[in-house]
């Protein structure tokens, strides 16, 4: 079967196109998908990890080597349900992260795989109706900060370094760019300084591959103050990526649409490209859950839409193909924001 | 989008055209501070982050950070600071710029800021290959770049040289490394001048010419530099270095120099330089022969002398006080309010008396009786006797380390004190100008004073008057759900069984509403209602003292007894209409002739380009003086012969002070628009998601007059002014602030023992942000709405409101319903836009702000809405979606009958 784009460039020329004429769709959350699985340990170890010394169960990322079907699945049914990008499955897969696991060695050809995998979903998609479907290769803010100092007593001090921090980033990166990603997607910040460290880790990346892959870049803003964790507004957060010139810039997770929209506001006012917005499915609930219904959050992010603070909208912690589904079809009668 | 220069810390900063200039703080800079770098050298880094902290404080919108010193690890130490700042959230809210002539020490400091800042600096000093390198990293690193004028033959000191260095780096930049040249900043080196070495004489000029031409030639690149260089032969003189420094500051930015490395502490005012030495300094500057004969350099060396360290002063003023006894000087010092030898006057005083005590109970309290009593005569005012509680309190700052170290020592007795005084502005309010003013006037009288600050629950106030065992609790308020919070604290003063005297001042509590609301709930104390600050001290006085309190008490309690009854009297015979009737007078405009003009845009636009020296040409001053408890018309006020002189002094302090918010850019003004296609339904105003008016926006509520009216005279209504269905008609709404730095600004100013400038920063706050307000309002009717384009009134002319169409706020007579803020604020997004926030009152936060509708309707005017009856409270609440007893709270100043009891008026005639 011959690929329906030329190479990334096509595909996202195409999809650059469709995003001039509405609001382009990201996929929804994996981890309420994949709890929905009731997977055991040994579903996360595979006949690969059998004998590996650390618990396993929980590694999400892991599945994309232990249940690559599964991965698929997941990737299909977001890509049923309406999505135009497709993020892998490799939010922790940094070395930084899987060393919990003990799993530093398997994380480049985990963001291989994970890439190929929605690659190949994506593909079958486009095959069928000709429509691109991006894949953005997820990059979390691991679970270190380089901003604050883990020691109250020691404010100096820090957990890590930029230089580390940056050289764990570029093995995802390299990883992910190799399986197929068309975009990176620098999620769920909360220290810019992490961010950075991933922007560079890009820069070097893509210094190395001799070829660039656009960007989206996208904060979390967890309290009330409307700042980042690590103290910034939504409008510094931007001159601090400003030089990424990313695809996207925008906002994730956090406490839900309703919440995110003022943020959200900001910097769609002062932004220079293209705003994504992907919130959680409201609060979480006392167990950890996400109570609102695929109607309740695509009633909010549809005002993001109609009030034209966005260009692409998804989901976060707690959504599900019905939820993206019912939000690709409230936002379907708006225009996209214009680009500055 | 415009290619403006966009750093962050924390916050954002955006350097636009309408900052004339950044100034970079030098002060954690090793190479510039003595202090600094010691501080450093030992690694004193707390206080080395203090130095940081005030220069954020005092203005500096950029800090550099150089730790460039032999002694020390250069890259740990910049390391270790600039983790440090990211601590600190009041120091890294600003931009940094990373400062090293080592790149491998610049490299250290990217990979610890979040925020994007400046690098200082690259240059082509090793060759175009490092330059490239380094540029890029600062790219990949996401930071902006000062270039030196500096290659491979050395630094530029030529014009020519200058122009043609920053040409190639440009070139290099913007095409082979793809930088952005908004992110560009040249520094094209500033050398000394009147150094005696002829070659040298031009280098001021050449700066000038060489920022002239960057800006001309090397598109959206600024230039900066370091200004001290400049005077570096006049070291040990500096009077005149600050003057040299504002001399060439002048004229490097008219010729384009945006941003600069300048002690702000320590720079004369252009304007105020002695016009010899800013001639002889000009002369120097800019390598002139001075009219005089002689060269530059040497007419500056005859003069300098003459300066050196006396500059700054006042040559004519008389200083013979200076020779009284100590005692004299200090009560002289108190009553013309001058804190300049207040220090070593009370050192003096203190060592002569046996106890530092002595000091504040002898001369200090002696010489402010001197004022209360000027005051109290009237033959001083109040911003006079703020001046001198400003020495006070600094004379009293001299003796508390003694006082403590003998209270250490023995136990000792503190001061008597006349009372102690809790203040406290009640919750969900933030205005305190005149309760800080009560507060300084009492203080100066001898009373402690607690002061609790805004925004204060109910709760904290009783327990903080338990604690510290007050004598006495004043509260202020100005806007109207305030008045409910104090009638509740006085319920639970009653509640918790307190019997000390309750003080009520601000502006929207009167005597009335004292009477009739707040005494009735707290009858096992005084509650008095206090006009203004002169006041405070009588009748605090009067309810402490034991021989007559009990008089006075009596007094009040009967005088509002009286003030409650005829209240109830009037009211009653006021006859007020049934909602129906009065909606049956209400305004009719005839439609049928008019067109109402459409704005040129709806939806919201956020207005960020304000310019703080034009907002202060829109100053109305009057009310600034009713601040002040100064009573008359603004300029008439200044020639006054009772308080001409006290009004004239504050102008000038007032106006010393504006100079500098718009110099050194203290407020970051703010304001958001928006218009909307709307149309009346009834009392109502909707408004419309478009043009095509299918789906309704929003609902803006209004409220009718219900008194009866005279010859022909309509019942008014808000809505009155909007057409109805069938005809287009838009309303507009904004929000402006001066910003929140109003209440840091101030907070400092009190830490420095200077309430007087606490007080007048706010009031000048306020000021600013009625006249944005004026000034918006302007722009509005000549350009966003558009249907007053060629209107041309001076800006004090627009005090008497000529123009067409008005500006109703929510909460004020028009629209007395402060929940309609909610409403405005929403379809504004003003919080997002402008940062204002609302309390649960309905009080803007920051104080310094101002909301409103724009109404445009040529014969649209201000009116007052009055006592209202139940029947239109119910059909309000019905249309609002409230329930009546939360509308009945929200408008209880207005309302015609008591809640919960019986029929008004206005049903009983029905």
């Amino acid at each position: 079967m011959a690929p329906r784009f030329q190479g990334r460039a096509d595909r996202l020329a195409a999809i650059e196109a469709i995003g001039r004429e509405r609001v382009i769709v990201l996929d929804g959350a994996w981890g309420s998908l994949i709890q929905g699985e009731q997977l055991t340990e040994q579903d996360f170890r595979g006949a690969r990890f059998g004998d590996h010394a650390h618990p396993l169960k929980g590694n999400n990322d892991l599945l994309c080597l232990t249940r690559p079907d599964l991965v698929a699945r997941i990737h299909t049914r977001y890509a049923e349900a309406g999505a135009d990008i497709a993020s892998t499955n490799t939010f922790n897969a940094t070395s930084i992260s899987q060393a919990d696991y003990g799993l530093e060695d398997v994380v480049h050809e985990l963001n291989v795989e994970a890439a190929r995998i929605a690659r190949q979903v994506c593909d079958a998609f486009e095959a069928r109706d000709g429509a691109p479907r991006l894949v953005a290769g997820a990059v979390g803010p691991t679970n270190k900060t380089l901003s604050l100092s883990p020691d109250v007593g020691d404010p100096a001090r820090r957990d890590l370094t930029f230089a580390e921090l940056a050289a764990s980033y570029a093995d995802q990166i390299r990883g992910l760019t190799q399986g197929g990603a068309d975009v990176l997607l620098i999620e769920t910040i909360f220290d810019t300084l992490n961010a950075k460290a991933a922007i560079f880790a890009c820069f070097e990346a893509f210094a190395e591959a001799g070829r660039r892959l656009p960007l989206m870049i996208s904060g979390t803003i967890t309290d009330a103050s409307g700042r980042t964790l690590s103290g910034q507004t939504p409008t510094a957060f931007w001159h601090s990526v400003i030089h990424a010139r990313p695809f996207t810039v925008g906002l994730n997770c956090a406490l839900g649409a309703a919440a995110m929209r003022p943020h959200l506001a900001e910097l769609a006012g002062v932004a220079t490209t293209r705003t994504c917005a992907y919130p959680n499915a409201g609060l979480p609930n006392a167990f950890g859950g996400y109570d609102e219904t695929p109607d309740q959050t695509a009633a909010q992010i549809e005002g993001f839409a109609r009030d034209g603070l966005v260009n692409v909208v998804g989901g976060c912690c707690g959504t599900t193909p019905d939820h993206i589904r019912a939000i690709a079809e409230a936002v379907a009668p708006f225009a996209p924001r214009a680009v500055a | 989008m415009t290619r403006y220069l966009r750093l962050s810390g924390l916050e954002p900063f955006v350097l636009t055209p309408d900052i004339p200039f950044v100034n970079v703080g030098e002060r954690t800079n090793v190479t510039g501070s003595a202090k600094f770098r010691k501080l450093i050298v030992n690694r004193d880094y707390a206080a080395a982050l203090e130095v940081a902290r005030e220069q954020v404080e005092n203005g500096a919108q950029i800090i550099d950070v150089n730790m460039d010193e032999g002694l020390i690890d250069s890259k740990q130490a910049m390391v270790e600071f600039l983790n440090l700042v990211a601590a600190e959230p009041d120091i890294a809210r600003v931009p940094i710029m990373i400062d090293s002539s080592k790149w491998e020490v610049i490299e250290a400091g990217l990979k610890c800021v979040q925020g994007k800042p400046v690098v200082n600096s690259i240059s082509l000093k090793e060759g175009e290959e490092a330059f490239r390198h380094q540029a890029g990293l600062c790219l990949a690193y996401g930071a902006a770049v000062v270039v030196m004028a500096f290659d491979e033959q050395g630094q530029a000191d030529t014009l020519a040289r200058k122009t043609d260095i920053c040409a190639r780096a440009y070139r290099i930049l913007t095409e082979e490394v793809g930088f952005p040249p908004e992110d560009i900043i040249f520094d094209p080196n500033i050398f000394a001048v009147a150094t005696g070495i002829e070659e040298h004489d031009n280098y001021g000029v050449d700066f000038i010419e060489a920022a002239r031409w960057i800006r001309a030639n090397l598109p959206h690149a600024h230039v900066s530099g370091g200004v001290s260089n400049l005077s570096f032969s006049f070291r040990g003189n500096d009077p005149v270095r600050e003057a040299m420094h504002a001399v060439f500051l002048y004229h490097a930015i008219r010729a384009g120099m945006d941003m600069g490395i300048v002690n702000a502490g320590q720079l004369a005012v252009y304007d105020q330089i002695d016009p010899d030495l800013r001639e002889a300094c000009e002369d120097v500057v800019l390598n002139r022969k001075p009219a005089a004969g002689g060269t530059a350099t040497e007419r500056l060396l005859d003069i300098a002398g003459r300066f050196k360290g006396g500059a700054k002063e006042d040559r004519v003023r008389d200083l013979a006080w200076r020779d009284w006894p100590v005692d004299k000087r200090l009560e002289h010092a108190l009553v013309n309010g001058i804190t300049e030898f207040i220090a070593e006057d009370t050192e003096e005083a203190r060592q002569a008396a046996a106890r530092p005590l002595d000091v504040i109970e002898g001369p200090l309290m002696a010489g402010m009786n001197v004022v209360g009593d000027l005051f109290g005569s009237g033959k001083m005012f109040l911003p006079q006797v703020v001046k001198s509680a400003r020495v006070m309190k600094q004379a009293v700052a001299v003796l508390l380390p003694y006082m403590e170290e003998e209270k250490r020592l023995n136990g000792g007795t503190g001061r008597q004190s006349a009372g102690k005084v809790l203040m406290a502005t009640v919750k969900g309010d933030v205005h305190d100008i005149g309760k800080n003013i009560v507060g300084v006037v009492l203080a100066c009288n001898n009373y402690d004073i607690i002061d609790l600050g805004v925004m204060v629950p109910p709760q904290k106030i009783l327990q903080v008057a338990r604690e510290e065992k007050v004598d006495i609790i004043g509260l202020s308020g100005l806007i109207t759900p305030s008045l409910d919070e104090m009638v509740h604290l006085a319920s639970e003063m009653q509640r918790e069984g307190f019997d000390i005297p309750l003080l009520i001042g601000g502006a929207t509590t009167s005597r009335v509403h004292t009477a009739v609301k707040i005494a009735p709930r707290y009858t096992a104390g005084p509650v008095v209602h206090v006009t203004d600050a002169s006041r405070a001290v009588g009748v605090a006085g009067a309810l402490l003292s034991p021989g007559q309190r009990d008089d006075y008490m009596a007094g009040i309690r009967a005088e509002y007894a009286d003030v409650a009854d005829k209240h109830e009297r009037s009211e009653r015979a006021k006859v007020r209409l049934p909602l129906a009737a009065a909606r049956a007078n209400a305004l009719r405009l005839d439609w049928s002739g008019y067109a109402p003009p459409a704005p040129s845009f709806t939806g919201t636009r956020v207005v960020d380009d304000w310019d703080l020296g034009q907002i202060a040409r829109y100053i109305d001053w009057t009310p600034f003086f009713q601040t002040w408890e100064l009573k008359g018309v603004y300029p008439k006020i200044l020639d006054d012969p009772a308080q001409g002189e006290a009004a004239r002094a504050l102008m000038a302090d007032a106006r010393a002070m504006l100079d500098r918010i718009v110099a050194e850019r203290w407020f970051n003004p703010r304001a958001v628009v928006g218009f909307w296609p709307a149309n009346a339904v009834g009392d109502d105003i909707a408004l419309f998601t478009d043009a095509s008016r299918a789906d309704r926006l929003a609902t803006l509520h209004s409220l009718r007059q219900q008194t009866a009216k005279r010859d022909g005279r309509p019942n008014l209504a808000l809505a009155d002014f909007v057409a109805p269905a069938g005809v287009p008609d838009h309303v507009g709404g904004f929000v402006v602030t001066a910003g929140p730095e109003e209440a840091e600004i101030a907070a400092r100013f009190d830490r420095d023992h200077d309430n007087y400038a606490a007080i007048l920063v706010k009031a000048l706050a306020d000021r600013i942000a009625e006249a944005m307000a004026e000034m918006l309002h302007e722009r509005v009717r000549r350009a966003f709405w558009g249907y007053a384009a060629d209107e041309a009134f001076a800006p004090e002319d627009l005090v008497g409101e000529p123009y067409r169409g008005i500006r109703p706020a929510p909460g004020y007579p028009a629209q007395p319903d402060h929940t309609e803020k909610l409403t405005l604020f929403r379809l504004l997004d003003a919080e997002a836009a402008t940062g204002v926030t609302l309390t649960e009152s309905m009080a803007m936060r920051p104080g310094s702000s101002v909301s409103g509708l724009y109404l445009s309707h040529p014969d649209s005017y201000y009116f007052g809405v009055t006592r209202i009856e139940r029947d239109q409270v119910e059909d309000y609440a019905r249309r609002k979606g409230m329930t009546l007893e939360a509308v009945e709270r929200w408008l209880a100043p207005i309302l015609n009958y008591v809640p919960g009891k019986g029929a008004g008026a206005a049903q009983a005639a029905a």
